[in-house]
């Protein structure tokens, strides 16, 4: 187990293009943080970065309070797994996962256990002698995850391992990942761009934009009390309703956006003109146009399968939403700002 | 409405393949059944009518003791410069996909003795190796190798690069390395960048080191792609006689003859027509035989 710590990172790619634009992080022992983030927003090169495969223009990594900067890839005690697992194609499931140990000069009835103990945690004994082509793409993800395993790292590089899974087997794989971490209990970053991956697996998520942190927190607060509009509307899906009213933006998520009677408490009501409904397995999701809470915004309910009250197409009905569910940002910059009377 | 010829895919695909069908047929197909033809005959230049002689021209060549000489000094020639070959190709290959400051020039030296004719640099090493005047004895006579009593190599003030047999063996090897090494690193280069760039990193975080990383990813991964310019590189040895025709016409001796000059030798300056092409067809099967299991081969290995 180890601590990753990134001090002041920036990685500017030649044409000025600042992929890491001054990033300061540091993991906990053991922790599970993902970096979550558009394309292009600079997140696998910032996990190149930690592994080395990146020199930082400037700044410094640190793995256990050593800075490990200049070091290269093979001396940080680092393991990764790849977009596209990096499978060596022509070496066995086997030689495939002992390659790292022979790296390190391990003899070889030892290299044989520790093979035989990663591939006994991953569930692919079976597959030793296949070549990766003659794998699915599940078994490969394990292989490679092996692979990572077999070394016992310091610290685990995930670089959107699941993203050639199909839907179905995606789900299963993230469980199976985070049992997995939490059973080896070595430090992980994670990055992707699926915010239901980050938001499944994360202890922590670091959310990105264009080089920048733009929150860090657990799933919960990332998603209930983002930091600006940028991860209010990146995160949740359908992505939280921002009204703008004198000079802020007033922001509620579409599942606290219910009809009027349902909600409970101190509300602010919402006549919303209804124009669409879809049905979207088991829940509602109601568009239309809201007024009252500030200037005329299209805007999304969505009611769970519990609430029944009818919603009918083209008539303005009354909606509402609790008080201490909404949120404040600057129009000007997207911050987050302290509650408006309303 | 009516189809018109570019609507009709049967008839196109006749008119666009015929410029090669005949190609082939008058370039190749005719000279091959021509040389089988002169090979069972007595045909020669100065008596071009045909005569059925069965395998007579073919008794008569093995028999001749130079026919297995150029065999051999064939087998010799190929071998060592494919050997040489393929693995400065793939040296050659390794510098010109790293990037560097001025790479280009060296991309741009790298590439000129495959694009220069072969007539003109065999003759520039002609000179290069001549008996007297050649530049590389010269340099060797300035750092002491050559001339004078205490000499490293020999008091002679000249090496006889095409004038000792195991010398113009070597400097005919060394000038067909020099002229094909970089077509086949052209073809590594190909092979090299197919690698997904994700191996190599992933190998560097796994631990492997350079030759590590050498041995047990790249170079298995071209393989299929180095048998490929290894069967290239060895059809045009075979087939090639530029080199030793410029260089040293077979000599000294007959020292570096080999099977395509001799034929040359044979069946056009000596005029026996018939014993030329029994020569030229000898190594026919056998080519064919190893492109096949080279073929084969590089199928197999593909992942």
């Amino acid at each position: 187990m180890a601590v990753v710590e990134v001090k002041h990172l920036v990685k500017e790619f030649p044409g000025g293009v600042r992929a890491v634009d001054g990033i300061d992080l540091a993991t906990e022992e053991g922790e599970y943080l993902v970096l979550l983030g558009p394309s292009g927003c600079g997140k696998t090169t910032l996990l190149r970065t930690i592994a080395g495969l990146e020199q930082p223009t400037a700044g410094d990594v640190l793995i256990d309070g050593t800075i490990v900067t200049g070091l290269p890839p093979r001396a940080r005690q680092i393991a990764m797994v790849f977009q596209s697992y990096a499978l060596y194609p022509h070496k066995s499931v086997y030689a495939n996962i002992v390659f790292p140990l022979r790296a390190v000069k391990m003899e070889r009835t030892e290299r044989d256990r520790k093979a035989k103990w990663a591939a006994e945690l991953l569930g692919i004994e079976h597959l030793m002698q296949r070549k990766p082509r003659q794998l699915s793409g599940g078994e490969r993800q394990r292989v490679a995850l092996a692979r990572a395993l077999v070394r016992q790292p310091k610290v685990f590089l995930l670089d959107e391992p699941l993203s050639n899974l199909d839907a179905k087997l995606r789900a299963s794989a993230r469980d199976e990942l985070k049992r997995f971490q939490e059973e080896i209990g070595t430090t992980t970053v994670y990055v992707t761009h699926d915010q239901v991956e980050a938001m499944g697996l994360g202890d922590r998520i670091v959310v990105l934009q264009a080089g920048r942190v733009r929150q860090i927190g657990p799933p919960v607060e990332v998603y209930d009390d983002p930091a600006d509009t940028f991860v209010a509307t990146f995160i949740g899906s359908p992505p939280m309703n921002l009204v703008p009213r004198d000079g802020v933006l007033v922001g509620f998520r579409p599942e606290h956006l219910l009809p009027a009677p349902v909600v409970s408490g101190s509300a602010v009501p919402v006549p919303l003109a209804v124009d669409r409904v879809e049905y979207l397995s088991g829940d509602r999701h109601v568009y239309g146009t809201a007024r009252g809470i500030g200037e005329a915004t299209r805007v999304v309910a969505r009611l769970p399968a519990t609430v029944d009250a009818p919603v009918t197409v083209g008539e303005e009905q009354d909606f509402a939403v609790a008080r201490s569910r909404l949120r404040f940002f600057s129009a000007g910059s997207g911050e987050r700002t302290g509650e408006v009377a309303l | 409405m009516r189809t018109r010829l570019a609507d009709r895919d049967g008839a196109l695909a006749w008119i666009f393949l015929m410029p090669s069908v005949l190609y082939i047929l008058l370039l190749v197909a005719l000279p091959f059944v021509l040389a089988i033809g002169f090979a069972l005959s007595d045909v020669t230049a100065g008596d071009p009518s045909f005569d059925w002689v069965g395998l007579r021209n073919f008794e008569r060549i093995f028999e001749d003791p130079v026919f297995w000489q150029s065999l051999g000094n064939t087998f010799i020639f190929t071998s060592i410069s494919m050997v040489l070959i393929v693995v400065l190709g793939k040296v050659l290959a390794n510098i010109l996909v790293a990037d560097f400051r001025g790479k280009w020039i060296v991309r741009f030296f790298v590439l000129l003795p495959w694009t220069t004719p072969v007539a003109l640099s065999s003759i520039a090493w002609l000179w290069m190796l001549d008996s007297i005047f050649s530049p590389i004895d010269w340099v060797f006579r300035q750092v002491g190798l050559l001339g004078g009593v205490g000499a490293a190599i020999k008091p002679d003030t000249n090496m006889y690069w095409l004038g000792e047999p195991g010398l113009a063996m070597g400097s005919v090897i060394a000038v067909h390395v020099w002229r094909l090494t970089p077509l086949a690193a052209v073809i590594m280069v190909a092979g090299l960048v197919s690698i997904p760039r994700d191996l190599e990193e992933a190998a560097r975080v796994d631990g492997a080191g350079y030759w590590r990383r050498m041995f047990e990813v790249t170079i298995p991964l071209v393989l299929p792609v180095a048998a490929v310019a290894a069967l290239f590189g060895a059809i045009f040895t075979f087939t090639d006689m530029a080199v030793v025709d410029v260089l040293t016409n077979g000599g000294p001796n007959n020292a570096t003859q080999v099977l395509t000059s001799w034929a040359f030798f044979r069946g056009i300056d000596g005029g026996d027509v018939g014993q030329g092409a029994a020569i030229a067809l000898f190594l026919f099967p056998l080519l064919l035989a190893a492109a096949i299991a080279i073929l084969r081969a590089v199928k197999r290995m593909e992942v």
